[in-house]
């Protein structure tokens, strides 16, 4: 126990700090852009609609490498936006932890987009049509009518897509890297450790990383349920 | 005919069983990755039905996978202090182990648009915003980097720059796309992407980048890992090493 006690005392927790900060603001950015396609793909029917809703649910299904891979591509120094980005405003998400949100929100992405979907398909119809005949405008029926409705399954979907930012690992290592203090989360925490050999130290994290997880996931199907 | 078929399958099925009984897996440093691809073939040419299989990653971390009990029959560490660890754990036969290659370290960016090094205190220019290295815990060339920046005292100073990478080849791919300013390689790595980075310097004030080769301990194939550690010092082994730019040890 008290090898434990000194384990955990002596454990750099920036990484459990930068996981949950990185997180949150994957979750932010994954929920503005998720609402907003869910509503899309549940009310407008348009063609190619489908096509280019599995286009934004592939980070679910594919490897984090090509995550990784195709936003090197895209913001990387030797892409059109990242020259212009390092030109112009000297910034660059590449080894910061902003490069860790953008690949966490994109694999997150998928989550809230489908719940978000779902949820606005089961609102029924009629109240909205209803709110429109009180002189509501457009706006103000989907912020006074649809979203109430629709927000537990989005709420639920959102705590996925935050458990799922918080096990972020491949595509974060591959555009943000593992800079101690800086880029370096949980999981990148984890491996370094693993590498190195130290298991202890691995353990550890992996016991927090677990716990936090699952209060998510509890908390996740407690929302689902309330639908 | 029945029986015919039922032997020949019999004999396929058992072909990979013979071929397995034949092959060895060796785990070399990241750094050996082109060379040894090249020495592989070459020694199953001389040695008839002998099968290489290679692993290539930081010396550190094959040397973890080995603790763990990864079936490896030989490992090439890309230095002393690795291979003297797994010694020290009873992980290699300490008998069989010979140094094989030697090699330099490097300070290198990127060929085009790159920072113009003239030492290594120029790494300190705001221009330089990331330097790569190698995970210090588990890539010898880290551990280079860090003696060669401790001597000139500059590895304090520098630390905010720094990105640690997976391996040698890891901080390689990285100067190579421009995402850093500056990295530490070996001469061969950077030989190896020669259009793409450039060579500043020659870095100094670290122990020798020499090579040990020695067979695992658990290894079950004992005598072809020994035969595959003693053919690395061959003509024709070191022929292949030199065209890759490794040194005599």
């Amino acid at each position: 126990m008290n090898t434990t006690n000194a384990l955990i005392a002596s454990t750099d927790w920036s990484p459990l700090a930068l996981s949950l900060k990185v997180a949150a603001v994957a979750t932010v950015l994954a929920l503005i852009a998720g609402v907003a396609l869910g509503w899309v793909f549940a009310r407008k029917k348009f063609f190619g609609a489908s096509v280019l809703e599995a286009v934004f649910m592939l980070p679910l299904v594919l490897p984090p490498t090509v995550i990784g891979y195709a936003i090197l591509v895209a913001a990387g120094r030797r892409s059109p936006l990242g020259a212009w980005l390092r030109e112009h405003l000297d910034y660059t998400i590449i080894f910061s932890w902003h490069g860790a949100v953008v690949a966490s929100a994109v694999v997150a992405l998928p989550l809230v987009l489908k719940s978000a979907s779902a949820a606005f398909s089961g609102v029924d119809r009629s109240l909205e049509a209803a709110a429109s005949t009180l002189r509501q405008s457009p706006l103000s029926v989907f912020l006074r009518v649809t979203l109430p409705l629709a927000w537990p399954g989005i709420l639920a979907g959102t705590l996925l897509a935050f458990a799922r930012a918080m096990g972020e690992f491949g595509a974060s290592l591959m555009v943000a890297g593992s800079i101690p203090k800086q880029t370096q989360t949980l999981s990148m925490a984890i491996y370094d450790a693993v590498q190195a050999g130290h298991d202890d130290l691995a353990l550890l994290l992996v016991v927090v990383t677990s716990l936090l997880s699952i209060t998510v996931l509890v908390l996740s199907s407690r929302f689902f349920s309330l639908r | 005919m029945r029986p015919f078929r039922l032997l020949s399958l019999v004999l396929a099925l058992a072909l990979p069983l013979a071929a397995a009984a034949q092959q060895i897996t060796v785990s070399a440093a990241a750094s050996l990755t082109d060379a040894f691809k090249e020495i592989g073939p070459r020694f199953e040419a001389a040695k008839a039905g002998a099968t290489v299989r290679f692993n290539f990653a930081a010396s550190g971390v094959l040397l973890q996978q080995i603790g763990q009990g990864a079936p490896v029959d030989v490992f090439a560490s890309a230095d002393q202090e690795t291979m003297t660890r797994g010694v020290d754990q009873k992980l290699i036969d300490a008998d069989t182990r010979r140094d094989f290659a030697a090699n330099v370290l490097v300070l290198i960016a990127p060929a085009h648009g790159g920072p113009e090094l003239r030492s290594l205190a120029d790494l300190g220019r705001p221009e330089v915003r990331r330097i790569a290295l190698g995970k210090i815990e588990t890539v010898p060339v880290g551990r280079y980097t860090k003696q060669s920046l401790e001597a000139a005292n500059l590895w304090t100073p520098l630390q905010p720059k720094f990105v640690q990478a997976d391996s040698v080849r890891q901080v390689l791919d990285y100067v190579a796309r421009g995402e850093v300013e500056a990295g530490f390689v070996y001469r061969t790595d950077a030989a190896i992407m020669g259009g793409k980075v450039k060579v500043a310097l020659t870095a100094g004030g670290h122990t020798p980048v020499t090579y040990p080769v020695a067979v695992v301990s658990e290894s079950r194939q004992k005598a072809l890992a020994k035969e595959f550690a003693e053919y690395l010092q061959s003509p024709a082994a070191q022929d292949v090493l030199a065209r890759y730019g490794f040194a005599k040890p």
